[in-house]
C-alpha cells in the first residue's frame, strides 16, 4: 500500500503509439504537495506521459495510480469523480475556439456546479484576472496571442480549484516576467489548495525556482534517466546528459568532481 | 591510387579526389560548389568512396584551398555520412571548414527515433487482415450510431451535456443555408426526369404520364438521394473538418478531461440537427423538382395545371413516407460518417484534409448502399 504522502505512483510504465515505442520502464512517485516537473528533450514523450496520466491514452504496460486508484480500472462514476479534481492545460491550450474566454472558463463550472449566474460571472472575472487577462472575457481564442491563450487555458484549468494540476509547457510563449508570475501563481495555487502540480517544462528558471521533484526522460534510451530533486540532480546526477541539460550545457564531467 | 572527378579548370567548378590508405579513405573537395553547376551528387561521392578500399573503416573528409560550399553541399555530405553509417563506417570531418562541421553535427544529433518494424505476415494473411479491418470499420460505424442513439435517449431524458444553443446553430447552418443549392439541383433533376420521360412516353402518346414519372421519381428516389449527396458534401464534410481541427487543437482532449462526453457535447447536436433538417429539405426538394418537371412539360403539350393535377394523383402518402424514411436514414449516415472521421482524425492539418475526404467518400458509399437496401425492403413490403 502506498503511504498517505503518495499522490501519484507510476509503476513499470511503457508508453506506445501503435508500434512506436515512446518510453518504457518509467517508475517514479509524486508526493502530495509536490511541484513535479517532467523534463527532457523535445519529442521524448513528455506530453505523451501527461496524456497517460490524465486518462486520455491507455498504458501499453504498467500502471499509474492516483490516490492508489488506477483510472482505467475505475468505474465511470469514479472516473468522473477523479476528473472533477483535475485541472489540465494542454500544450496547444485546448481552448474551445467557438467559445469566448469567459465561456471557456464557465464550461467546468457549468459541468460540476450549480452556481448562480452572477456569482459565476464574478468567479470567471477573478480567474481571468489571476492569469493577467482582466477584461478579455469576451474575446475568442483566435483573437488573442499564443501566450494569452496559454494563460486562458490556465484560467480554465484552475476554475474548480483542482487538487491536481497538470500543465503542459505553461510558460512557452511567455516573456520572462510573465513566466515568473505564472510560477508564483502555480505555487500559490498549490499552497492555497493543498494540491499537487505536475508540469511539463523546459524552463530552467521555473525548474529551479518551483520544482520539488522531477523526472528526466531520455530520447535515446527511451526511458527515464533520473528522478528526484532537480537542484540535487544538477550536481549529483549519475548521468552527464541530465547535468548538462540542467546547466544549459555548461557542465562537463570535470565540474562534477570539483562540485562534489 | 587516386581517382579524380571530371576534370575542370583549377579553381573553378566543383571537384573532388579520393585516395585510400589502409582502411581510411580520404575524400578531398575542391573548387566552387556553390555555382549553378551543382557538382557530383551524394551517390556519386558514395560510390567513389566505396570503390577505393575493400573494407574501409573510416572516411576522412577534407577541403582543399579555395573550396566554396553552401547548404546543397552540406546536404550531400549529410547523405554520404548516413550511407557510411549504415555500413558501419566512421566519418571524420576534421578537415572540413568549421561552419560545415557544426551544421553537420547539428543535423546528425536529431535523427528521428526508429519505428520498430513488425514482422511482415505472409501475403494471404495480409489480405485477410485487410478485410478484417474493413469489417471492423463497419462494426465501428454501427457502434458509433449506437452510441449516438444512447446519447439521444439521454438528451431526451434531459441528463445530457448537449447544449440546445449548439443544436440551433447547426440547424441554421445545415438547413436555411442549403436551400439555394438544393433548389438549383432539384429543379435541374426535375427537368432532366421530365425530358427523359417525355421522349420515351411520346412514342406511346402517353405524354401526360410524364407527371407521374417526375412526381414519383422525385418523391421516392431523387429528392432524398440528391439532397443527401449535397448535404454529404456540404454538411458532412464540414462536420469532419470542424471535429478534425478540434482534435488537432487538443479541444477534444479538453472535452474529455473536463468530464464531458464528446458524443453528447459535440456529435449529438450535429447529428440531431441533420436528422431534423433533412426531411424538410427533402420535401422542399420534391416540390422544386416538380416545378422543374412542370416547366419542361408545359413546353411539350402538357400544360402546367394539368401536370400538377396528374402529379397529385400519382403520389400517395406511402410514397411520401418512403421518401421521408430514406431522408432520416441518410441524415444519420451522413452525420455519422462526418463526425466519426472527424473524431478519428490525426493531429495535423493534412490529417484534417484526409478526414474530410473520408467523410464524404464514406457517406456517399453508405448512402447508395442504404438506398438500394431500402428500395428492396420497400419492394418486399409492397409500399
Ligand atoms: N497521436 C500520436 N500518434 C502517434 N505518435 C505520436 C502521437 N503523439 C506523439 N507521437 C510521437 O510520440 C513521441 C513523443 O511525442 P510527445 O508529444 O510526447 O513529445 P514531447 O516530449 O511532449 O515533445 P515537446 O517537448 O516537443 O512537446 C514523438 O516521437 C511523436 O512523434
Ligand atoms: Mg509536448
Amino acid at each position: 500500500m502506498p503511504d498517505a504522502d503518495t499522490h501519484i505512483e507510476v509503476r513499470d510504465l511503457t508508453l506506445r503509439y501503435g508500434s512506436l515505442l515512446v518510453q518504457r520502464d518509467l517508475n517514479f512517485t509524486i508526493r502530495r504537495g509536490d511541484v513535479f516537473v517532467i523534463m527532457g528533450g523535445s519529442g521524448c514523450g513528455k506530453s505523451t506521459l501527461l496524456k497517460h496520466m490524465i486518462g486520455l491514452e491507455v498504458p501499453a504496460e504498467g500502471e499509474i495510480l492516483i490516490d492508489g486508484q488506477d483510472f482505467f480500472k475505475a468505474r465511470p462514476r469514479e472516473q468522473k469523480a477523479m476528473r472533477r479534481g483535475w485541472g489540465i492545460s494542454f500544450q496547444r491550450g485546448g481552448l474551445f475556439s467557438d467559445l469566448t474566454l469567459a465561456e471557456n472558463v464557465a464550461v467546468p463550472l457549468h459541468q460540476y456546479t450549480d452556481m448562480p449566474a452572477g456569482e459565476m460571472r464574478d468567479l470567471i472575472d477573478f480567474k481571468l484576472a489571476l492569469v493577467g487577462l482582466d477584461g478579455f472575457g469576451d474575446y475568442y481564442p483566435g483573437e488573442i496571442s499564443g501566450g494569452m491563450q496559454k494563460r486562458a487555458a490556465l484560467a480554465r484549468a484552475i476554475a474548480l480549484d483542482p487538487e491536481l494540476l497538470f500543465f503542459d509547457e505553461p510558460s512557452a510563449g511567455l516573456d520572462p516576467l510573465s513566466s515568473q508570475r505564472l510560477d508564483e501563481l502555480i505555487v500559490e495555487i498549490r499552497d492555497s489548495m493543498g494540491g499537487t502540480v505536475v508540469i511539463v517544462t523546459h524552463e530552467l528558471a521555473s525548474i529551479f525556482s518551483i520544482a520539488t521533484n522531477a523526472v528526466f526522460l531520455d530520447t535515446g534510451s527511451k526511458t527515464q534517466l533520473d528522478c528526484g530533486d532537480p537542484r540535487h540532480m544538477l550536481h549529483h546526477s549519475d548521468h552527464e546528459l541530465v547535468r548538462r541539460f540542467l546547466s544549459r550545457g555548461e557542465y562537463d564531467s570535470r565540474d562534477r568532481e570539483g562540485g562534489s | 591510387m587516386a581517382e579524380t572527378g571530371e576534370g575542370e579548370p583549377a579553381g573553378a567548378g566543383p571537384d573532388y579526389s579520393v585516395e585510400a590508405s589502409g582502411d581510411t579513405v580520404l575524400l578531398e573537395l575542391s573548387g566552387d560548389w556553390t555555382g549553378d553547376d551543382a557538382g557530383p551528387g551524394h551517390e556519386q561521392l558514395r560510390d567513389a568512396c566505396l570503390g577505393q578500399a575493400r573494407s574501409p573503416r573510416r572516411w576522412l573528409l577534407a577541403a582543399a584551398e579555395g573550396f566554396r560550399w553552401d547548404s546543397r553541399t552540406l546536404a550531400r555530405l549529410y547523405h554520404l555520412a548516413r550511407a557510411g553509417e549504415d555500413r558501419g563506417i566512421e566519418l571524420d570531418t576534421t578537415g572540413l571548414p568549421e561552419g560545415m562541421r557544426t551544421l553537420l553535427g547539428v543535423a546528425h544529433a536529431v535523427r528521428a527515433g526508429e519505428v520498430e518494424s513488425e514482422p511482415q505476415p505472409p501475403p494471404l494473411a495480409r489480405i485477410g487482415a485487410r478485410w478484417l479491418r474493413r469489417y471492423d470499420a463497419v462494426l465501428d460505424f454501427i457502434a458509433f450510431i449506437g452510441d449516438g442513439m444512447v446519447a439521444l435517449l439521454r438528451f431526451a431524458s434531459g441528463r445530457s451535456h448537449t447544449r440546445v444553443r449548439d443544436l440551433f446553430y447547426f440547424i441554421d447552418q445545415t438547413g436555411p443555408r442549403a436551400l439555394g443549392i438544393v433548389a438549383l439541383i432539384s429543379v435541374l433533376v426535375g427537368m432532366i426526369l421530365a425530358y427523359l420521360g417525355s421522349v420515351q412516353l411520346r412514342q406511346f402518346g402517353a405524354e401526360v404520364y410524364v407527371a407521374n414519372l417526375v412526381a414519383v421519381g422525385m418523391v421516392r428516389e431523387m429528392g432524398p438521394l440528391m439532397t443527401a449527396v449535397i448535404l454529404a458534401g456540404r454538411t458532412g464534410a464540414a462536420y469532419a473538418a470542424q471535429l478534425g481541427a478540434m482534435q488537432a487543437n487538443e479541444e477534444i482532449d479538453a472535452v474529455t478531461t473536463l468530464g464531458l462526453s464528446p458524443m453528447e457535447y459535440l456529435v449529438l447536436p450535429r447529428l440531431l440537427a441533420l436528422v431534423l433538417v433533412m426531411p424538410l429539405l427533402v420535401i422542399f426538394s420534391d416540390v422544386v423538382g416538380l416545378v422543374g418537371g412542370a416547366l419542361v412539360a408545359s413546353g411539350m403539350e402538357v400544360n402546367f395545371s394539368q401536370f400538377l393535377y396528374q402529379a397529385r394523383d400519382a403520389v400517395g402518402l406511402g410514397d411520401i413516407a418512403t421518401g421521408l424514411v430514406k431522408s432520416v436514414v441518410f441524415a444519420l449516415l451522413i452525420a455519422t460518417a462526418g463526425c466519426q472521421s472527424g473524431l478519428m482524425s490525426g493531429r495535423s492539418s493534412a490529417a484534417v484534409g484526409t478526414a474530410t475526404t473520408r467523410a464524404v467518400v464514406h457517406a456517399i458509399v453508405y448512402l447508395v448502399a442504404a438506398d438500394a437496401g431500402l428500395n428492396i425492403l420497400y419492394d418486399k413490403m409492397g409500399v
